[in-house]
C-alpha cells in the first residue's frame, strides 16, 4: 500500500516523512550514510581510493607522467581531474561523450583543487621549463544513489593522500630524466577541502545528504567546500530555490561538523596502511 | 492607430543608462541594456556592464522533442557561445548555473510539455570569469522578459571580489578579478533578495561569505531599479 502511494505521489510521500522530520530510510535530516574509504585497492594506479556514501561508489585513480610545464608558468605541474559517471552507474546515463552531469562535476572537482590549493602546483616540478608531473586524477562512479560530489571530493582527497611519487634527477650529461623506483614520497597535502551537500525542499527544508530519489524531487541543491580553518573554498548552488543568509549560517555550522567527521574517518585509513 | 503604436515600440529598441561610475553611492560600474533588438526570437535583450557585453535570444514556449518533454511544466535548455572557440567544459558548467536560476524564477508549470530556449552570445569578454556570468544572468532575465514569459521574480547577477586584506569591492574590473583572493557571483531575486544561485572561486571565511552577501544584496536594488526604469521607458506611452 505505501509502495503504491509512493508511485503515485512520491512528494507526498516523501513530505509526510519529513513532518515528522526524518526520512524514508530512517535518518535524521542532519545525517549522513554510512562513509567507508578504502585506499590503495588499485596497484597499477599511483594512488587509488574507493569511497562509499550509503549505495553511492566512486573509486578514484591517479596516474603521475612526465610533461613540459606551461609556457606562462614554467615552475608548475599539472593536475587535470575528470569525473566519469558510465551508464553503469545509473539508468539516466547513456555511452557516448561526457553528458552535462559529469561535465559539471569535472568543472566542480577542477575549482576545488584550484581554490583549496590542496597541492602546491610549484610541488609538481622537477625542472623548471624543462620537466614536470601531471596528475591524471580520474573519478569514476560505480553506483549512482545522489550527492555525487561529496563522494567525489572525499575519494580525491583520500586518492591524493595515498599517491607515492618516485624521485626523479636530471642526468646532467645526457638530459635525460631517471627515475629512480625504489626512492618513493607522498605528496605534500596542505589542506583537506570537504564537501558537504544539501538538497532544499518546497523552498524551505533542508537536508543533508540526499539520495538519488531526494535528488529528483528537490527544487534546489548547494555544496559547501570546507577545509579545517573554517575557510570555504566552493559555495557551489547551481540556482534552485531562493535562501536567507540565516539558513546559508546553518549549512556552514553542519559543514563544519562533517569537517571534523571526515578528517577523523581519513586519519584512521591513513594510520591503518601497512608501508609497502 | 494602436498598430501604429505598436510598430513604433518594436522600432525603437530602448537604452537605458545605468548607474555612474564608482561613485560613494552606487559602487557599479556603467551598465546598459536594449530589448527586442533581434527579430527572430520572441524576445531579445543585450546587457553592457563594464567592458562585457553579452547578447540573449530567447525562443518559447515553443514545440519540444519528445525525448526531453516534461508532463507538468516546460523544458528550460539554455545555450551559452564565448566569444571565440567552440563552447567546452567550463560552458557547460555556466549554462547549467543559468539554466537552474532560470528554472526557479520562470513558472514552466503554465505551459507544460513546451520548451523555453535562452540562447547567450558573449560579444564582449575582457577575460573575466565571474562578470560575464553576472552579464550573462542579467541578459537572461532581461531578455525572458521581452518575451513575455511569465515569471515569479526577476533576478540579477551580481559579482564581488575580496582582496588579499580583506577589502570588498563590488562589481571587479578584470584586473582587480585577477589579484583578488576570491570572486564571488551571486544571482538574487528582487521579492526577497533571496539567494538563487551562487558560484564562487578562491578561499574566504564564513564572515567575508555573510558581508559579500549583504553587499551584494544592496547592489542588486540598483539593478532592479535600473530594469524598472528601462522598462517603464519602453512602455511608457511618451
Amino acid at each position: 500500500m505505501a509502495a503504491g502511494f509512493k508511485t503515485v505521489e512520491p512528494l507526498e510521500y516523501y513530505r509526510r516523512f519529513l513532518k515528522e522530520n526524518c526520512r524514508p530510510d530512517g535518518r535524521e535530516l542532519g545525517e549522513f550514510r554510512t562513509t567507508t574509504v578504502n585506499i590503495g585497492s588499485i596497484s597499477t594506479a599511483d594512488g587509488s581510493a574507493l569511497v562509499k556514501l550509503g549505495n553511492t561508489t566512486v573509486i578514484c585513480g591517479v596516474k603521475a607522467e612526465f610533461a613540459a610545464p606551461p609556457t606562462d608558468a614554467p615552475d608548475k605541474g599539472y593536475v587535470v581531474p575528470n569525473v566519469d559517471l558510465p551508464p553503469l552507474c545509473s539508468s539516466r546515463f547513456r555511452s557516448g561523450p561526457p553528458g552535462e552531469e559529469a561535465q559539471v562535476a569535472s568543472q566542480f572537482i577542477a575549482d576545488v583543487i584550484e581554490n583549496s590549493q590542496i597541492i602546491q602546483k610549484e610541488d609538481l616540478c622537477i625542472s623548471p621549463g624543462k620537466l614536470a608531473w601531471v596528475l591524471y586524477c580520474d573519478l569514476i562512479c560505480l553506483d549512482y544513489d545522489g550527492n555525487i560530489l561529496d563522494a567525489c571530493t572525499f575519494a580525491l582527497l583520500a586518492a591524493l593522500k595515498n599517491v607515492q611519487l618516485p624521485e626523479v634527477t636530471i642526468n646532467g650529461e645526457t638530459a635525460l630524466a631517471e627515475v629512480n623506483l625504489k626512492k618513493k614520497s607522498y605528496l605534500n597535502i596542505r589542506t583537506h577541502p570537504v564537501a558537504t551537500s544539501f538538497a532544499v525542499f518546497d523552498d524551505t527544508l533542508l537536508i543533508v545528504d540526499p539520495t538519488g530519489e531526494e535528488e529528483h524531487l528537490a527544487t534546489g541543491t548547494l555544496t559547501i567546500v570546507m577545509d579545517e580553518e573554517g575557510k570555504l573554498c566552493c559555495l557551489h548552488k547551481p540556482g534552485g530555490s531562493g535562501l536567507t543568509g540565516a539558513k546559508l549560517q546553518d549549512c556552514m555550522s553542519r559543514a563544519v561538523t562533517r569537517h571534523k567527521e571526515v578528517k577523523k574517518l581519513m586519519d584512521e585509513v591513513i594510520k591503518s596502511i601497512k608501508p609497502k | 492607430m494602436e498598430e501604429e503604436r505598436h510598430t513604433e515600440a518594436k522600432i525603437g529598441a530602448e537604452t537605458g543608462r545605468g548607474s555612474s561610475p564608482r561613485g560613494p553611492g552606487c559602487s557599479l560600474r556603467h551598465f546598459a541594456c536594449e530589448q527586442n533588438l533581434l527579430s527572430r526570437p520572441d524576445g531579445s535583450a543585450s546587457f553592457l556592464q563594464g567592458d562585457t557585453s553579452v547578447l540573449a535570444g530567447v525562443y518559447g514556449p515553443a514545440e519540444v522533442k519528445v525525448s526531453k518533454e516534461i508532463f507538468n511544466k516546460a523544458t528550460l535548455e539554455v545555450i551559452l557561445r564565448p566569444k571565440i572557440g567552440l563552447p567546452g567544459v567550463a560552458e557547460k558548467n555556466r549554462e547549467r548555473l543559468i539554466r537552474n536560476t532560470c528554472e526557479a524564477v520562470v513558472l514552466g508549470t503554465l505551459h507544460p510539455r513546451t520548451s523555453i530556449t535562452v540562447v547567450l552570445q558573449v560579444v564582449s569578454d575582457a577575460g573575466s570569469g565571474a562578470q560575464l556570468l553576472a552579464c550573462c544572468l542579467n541578459a537572461a532575465c532581461m531578455a525572458l522578459v521581452d518575451a513575455g514569459v511569465p515569471m515569479r521574480a526577476l533576478f540579477c547577477g551580481v559579482t564581488c571580489a575580496l582582496d588579499s586584506d580583506g577589502t570588498l569591492v563590488l562589481d571587479p574590473t578584470s584586473k582587480r578579478e585577477k589579484e583578488a583572493r576570491a570572486v564571488l557571483t551571486f544571482a538574487l531575486d528582487n521579492v526577497e533578495r533571496k539567494l538563487l544561485m551562487s558560484s564562487t572561486k578562491g578561499l574566504f571565511s564564513d564572515a567575508e561569505l555573510q558581508q559579500c552577501l549583504a553587499a551584494a544584496q544592496a547592489a542588486s536594488q540598483h539593478v532592479f531599479r535600473f530594469y524598472r526604469e528601462s522598462l517603464q521607458r519602453r512602455y511608457s506611452k511618451s
